[in-house]
């Protein structure tokens, strides 16, 4: 056990604690039960910043299932520790919000546990080296942040926002799985540190490009990236906590990870520079224009976080040109992008979750986050008001924040590589710091609506009548560490960039041999340059745009509402329904004759079919043992009671024909000396009689079917074929000779297992894993019938649904 | 109508023990020996069933005041959590060992950990069993 390990577990531990114990917990402290957890881990790692900052990474593995491959690694360096940082520290800010936020009638433990499980989850994504393992914590990211979408679950539109999010991310995970299983099937690993060492082997494999894509998919998707954003906006439906949370802080930005950690397998193909960069580029620009039309506070902060990731995403794109041109004094100054990638993604989680706790309290203290409802509210909420004005100015890159000097960095890298001539750069690229530009002006409009709209301006009446007050201390406190976070960084960024992203920047460049050369040297003023020239355009244009914003509003009636990507996603939705609904009511009749003969139809098909297929029929009966009379004797004894059992017309005559084929089977094993197998059969037998009489009083009696010819012979072939193929696959395998014995294992049992009883060492050593899960199967089907009889709607119940 | 089942019950009262003295003696001897877990936990269900169908719910509950469901819960428990165990010993998921140690009174005796495991299937199977015959039994 190391301490990475216990760090992604500890979340997983006390979720899994929380419904057991959260009963005899007051409501007013579980919360702060749970705080202690992202807090105690925050401090745990800042104590691994300076061993990562002198280039130490700590890798640890776990056998999990080394049969398949399969490993528990974890895989700690300086890109996993920003992410897991931002994880546990926004983390502990946001329980710290939710628990003055949320109300103490809601069901917090339930809001906690998932909370909680997704936090573990993030963490496990960071912390995985192995693809696998990645890619199922990745999955229960989608999962839990599915459950806290719908939290408020009576709503109906919050049912439908974790739906479209669960139906893309998860879409794109599955994606980014297939990529990942290509990955493996070229390099024959599934760590990523091992491919990345030896990348060279793959690069010119058929595979690598339709790898690139799928795993760029799952990036996208969970990243809200263009065309996926849609989710994102409607995900908003959650509790304010947890958009600040996962929507905008953290699972947001685990499609960046992903394109982070593997820029140094994909990143010298112009396929990835060109995705990723343009991709980027666009969710940038939508995300923004977007993001000026939205009259609900949220929904304009979740149209900036689409188009915050697409900047971030696109400087990544342009920081991988540097993967391509290799390690040289020239090629260094490219790798600035990538910096500024990290950078910005840092600020971002700073003002963003302030400006999202900003509009909880907001909505908390007011009761409406429509700007057209809301205004002057500055002197009601003067500390809100503050961090609003931080929050939005540093997200439309202005100093003395620290959205300025990512800003900046930005424009400067977006301005460098049209100097490049590689990838058809030369054509292309004078594109890339136009479409940049226009996005930040865009962006500068829309941080001045939430500031504007909100805090300045007449103050409506009915708002006064509410008598309004500023929020308590608990909700402000995060807010302005947040805050504090986004001034301290402007001051002192270099220490930031010194300790936290110089060691990341070696995760996406190994190969490049000294990470000072990657580090540049953040100043806030950097001479009159080009970059500065853009954003003094940015304010004037911007101020222009936002003072005349009613006159140009209309252009966004432009597009009609049919040709949306929503509309798209609505009736794909609905059309995949209908088909599967038309298709599932055409063959679920609810009839059992109808079910069983489906299952015989098809074990007969692929059974039988393979048979005639590799055409493996020859009779032959010299290597059978010679069939004893007393053998014979119980053979028509079985034949005997099973076509007795379709002639008789009482229940229990055909209960206790059952019985006499299963105690004959009992029989035939301890003819054939398997005295487990027998036992087994001779008390399973018994029980299930008892369980038959059981249920005698609840059925009917038997009355004769009345069913035409033809089905009669229908079902006739299907049992006559089932009989067939199952006595041939009875012989087949007494006389199969292709594949090399396993017996050897088990007569060697005492050694290998310590038991003598053959039988019981396969099932408790060498198959353990077929029993282990067998059990828990066993078990779920005792619950479920449980529940069927015990938790039966009763009549006349509400439909919840709505 | 109360039926007269006086045999039964006689009967029952000696062989329900030994029904389940057999059911423990192949939980054990399913090391070496025909038995094991799954048929012990059955044999052992069959009895408890047994009881529950000669004598009524109420008597049977007084004297074994267990919820079955629990206890199989307690089995799936028992058999992952011994699957899961072998990992702190920094052995591969559901590794078992076994070893000869020395008992006081009872003198050298083959301990195994499989034993663990196959207590979990039994009481999972015990469990279930009940659960699902008595929840049947039960429905009105």
């Amino acid at each position: 056990m190391t301490f990475e390990l216990a760090i992604i577990l500890l979340p997983f531990i006390v979720a899994a604690c929380i419904p057991i114990f959260y009963r005899r917990l007051p409501k007013k402290v579980i919360g702060w039960v749970v705080l202690v957890v992202p807090l105690s881990l925050f401090l745990l790692l800042t104590t691994y910043i300076p061993r990562i900052a002198k280039n130490q990474t700590f890798s640890n593995n776990y056998e999990w299932i080394p049969s398949f491959n399969i490993n528990f690694t974890t895989y700690l360096d300086g890109l996993s520790l920003i992410f897991s940082l931002l994880i546990t520290g926004v983390g502990s800010l946001v329980i710290l919000y939710s628990i003055f936020y949320l109300s103490k009638k809601e069901s917090l433990h339930h809001f906690y546990c998932y909370l909680l499980l997704f936090m573990g989850a993030m963490l496990g994504v960071v912390f995985s080296d192995h693809l696998l393992v990645l890619y199922a914590f990745w999955e229960l990211t989608s999962v839990s942040s599915f459950l806290l979408i719908a939290f408020w679950h009576h709503r109906k539109a919050s049912r439908a926002g974790a739906r479209k999010s669960m139906t893309i991310t998860v879409s794109g995970g599955i994606a980014m799985l297939v990529g990942f299983l290509m990955l493996y099937s070229m390099s024959g690993t599934f760590s990523i540190q091992e491919i990345i060492s030896n990348i060279a082997g793959i690069s010119e494999h058929a595979l690598f490009i339709p790898a690139l894509v799928l795993v760029l998919l799952g990036a996208f998707t969970k990243s809200a990236q263009f065309p996926f954003h849609i989710w994102l906006p409607d995900a908003m439906e959650a509790p304010t906590p947890v958009s600040a949370y996962l929507h905008s802080a953290t699972m947001v930005k685990a499609g960046i990870y992903i394109v982070a950690r593997f820029t140094p397998i994909f990143g010298g193909e112009m396929t990835w520079f060109w995705a990723v960069t343009g991709v980027g580029l666009l969710t940038l620009f939508w995300g923004s224009f977007n993001a000026v039309k939205q009259v609900d506070l949220k929904a304009l902060l979740a149209f900036s976080t689409v188009s915050q990731l697409g900047l971030i995403m696109s400087l990544l794109g342009l920081g991988s040109i540097a993967v391509y041109l290799g390690y040289s004094q020239d090629s260094i100054i490219y790798t600035q992008a990538a910096f500024a990638a990290l950078f910005h993604l840092i600020n971002h989680s700073t003002f963003k979750g302030a400006l999202f706790m900003m509009v909880g309290i907001v909505d908390h203290e007011i009761g409406t986050r429509d700007i057209r409802r809301l205004g002057g509210l500055m002197p009601i909420l003067p500390f809100t008001f503050t961090v609003a004005l931080i929050g939005s100015l540093s997200m439309a890159g202005m100093p003395p924040f620290n959205g300025f000097l990512s800003k900046e960095m930005f424009f400067a890298a977006t301005l460098k590589i049209t100097q490049l001539d590689v990838f058809s750069i030369d054509s292309l690229g004078v594109v890339i710091p136009v479409i940049a530009w226009v996005a930040s002006i865009f962006t500068f409009v829309y941080c001045l609506i939430i500031v504007g709209k909100t805090f300045f301006g007449k103050i409506k009446p009915d708002i006064l009548d509410k008598n309004p007050h500023e929020a308590p201390i608990g909700m402000l406190i995060p807010p302005f560490i947040l805050i504090g976070l986004v001034v301290g960084i402007f001051v002192f960024p270099n220490l930031l960039g010194h300790y936290i992203l110089q060691p990341a920047m070696a995760s996406i460049y190994p190969t490049f041999p000294s990470t000072e050369e990657l580090t540049p040297h953040i100043s806030a003023w950097h001479g009159l340059n080009m970059e500065l020239w853009m954003t003094i355009g940015v304010v004037i244009l911007g101020g222009t745009l936002y003072y005349f914003l009613k006159r140009w509003k209309p252009i966004y009636r432009w597009i009609p509402q049919r040709f949306t990507l929503n509309s798209l996603y609505e009736t794909i939705i609905s059309f995949s329904e209908n088909v599967s609904e038309n298709l599932t009511k055409r063959y679920m009749t609810g009839n059992l004759t109808h079910y069983f003969s489906y299952i015989y139809m098809v074990f007969v098909i692929v059974v039988a079919g393979i048979f005639f297929l590799t055409d493996s029929f020859e009779w032959s009966l010299m290597s059978n043992s010679s069939v004893e009379s007393f053998e014979l004797i119980l053979v028509f004894v079985v034949i005997f009671a099973a076509v007795a059992i379709l002639f008789t017309t009482s229940r229990i005559a055909s209960v206790l024909l059952n019985g006499v084929l299963g105690y004959s089977v009992a029989f035939f094993f301890v003819i054939f000396r398997a005295p487990d197998l027998a036992l087994t059969q001779l008390v399973v037998e018994s029980v299930t009689t008892a369980l038959f009489l059981i249920c005698f009083k609840f059925l009917p009696d038997l009355t004769p079917e009345r069913t035409s010819k033809r089905v009669k012979f229908t079902n006739g072939v299907i049992s006559i074929l089932v009989g067939a193929t199952v006595t041939i696959v009875g012989l087949a395998v007494i006389n199969y000779e292709k594949f090399e014995t396993i017996s050897t294992y088990f007569e060697d049992a005492y050694n290998l297992a310590g038991g003598k009883n053959i039988v019981n060492t396969i099932l408790g050593d060498f198959r353990a894993f077929d029993t282990m899960l067998e059990v828990v199967v066993l078990f779920i089907a005792g619950l479920g019938v449980y529940t069927i009889i015990k938790l039966k709607a009763k009549k006349g119940d509400a439909d919840i649904e709505n | 109508m109360k039926i007269n089942d006086v045999i039964l019950r006689t009967v029952v009262k000696g062989v329900v023990f030994i029904i389940l003295t057999l059911g423990v003696y192949l939980f054990f001897s399913g090391h070496n020996a025909p038995g094991g877990g799954f048929i012990g936990g059955l044999v052992l269900g069959s009895g408890i069933v047994l009881l529950y169908i000669t004598y009524d719910l109420e008597t049977v509950h007084k004297k074994m005041p267990f919820d079955f469901k629990k206890v199989a819960a307690l089995g799936v428990l028992l058999a992952t959590g011994s699957a899961i165990g072998s990992l702190y010993f920094n052995a591969p998921f559901l590794s078992q060992t076994d070893g000869y140690f020395n008992i006081p009174i009872l003198g050298e005796k083959h301990l195994t950990t499989v034993t663990i495991f196959e207590a979990g299937v039994a009481l999972t199977v015990i469990g279930t069993l009940v659960t699902i015959i008595l929840s049947i039994s039960e429905d009105e």
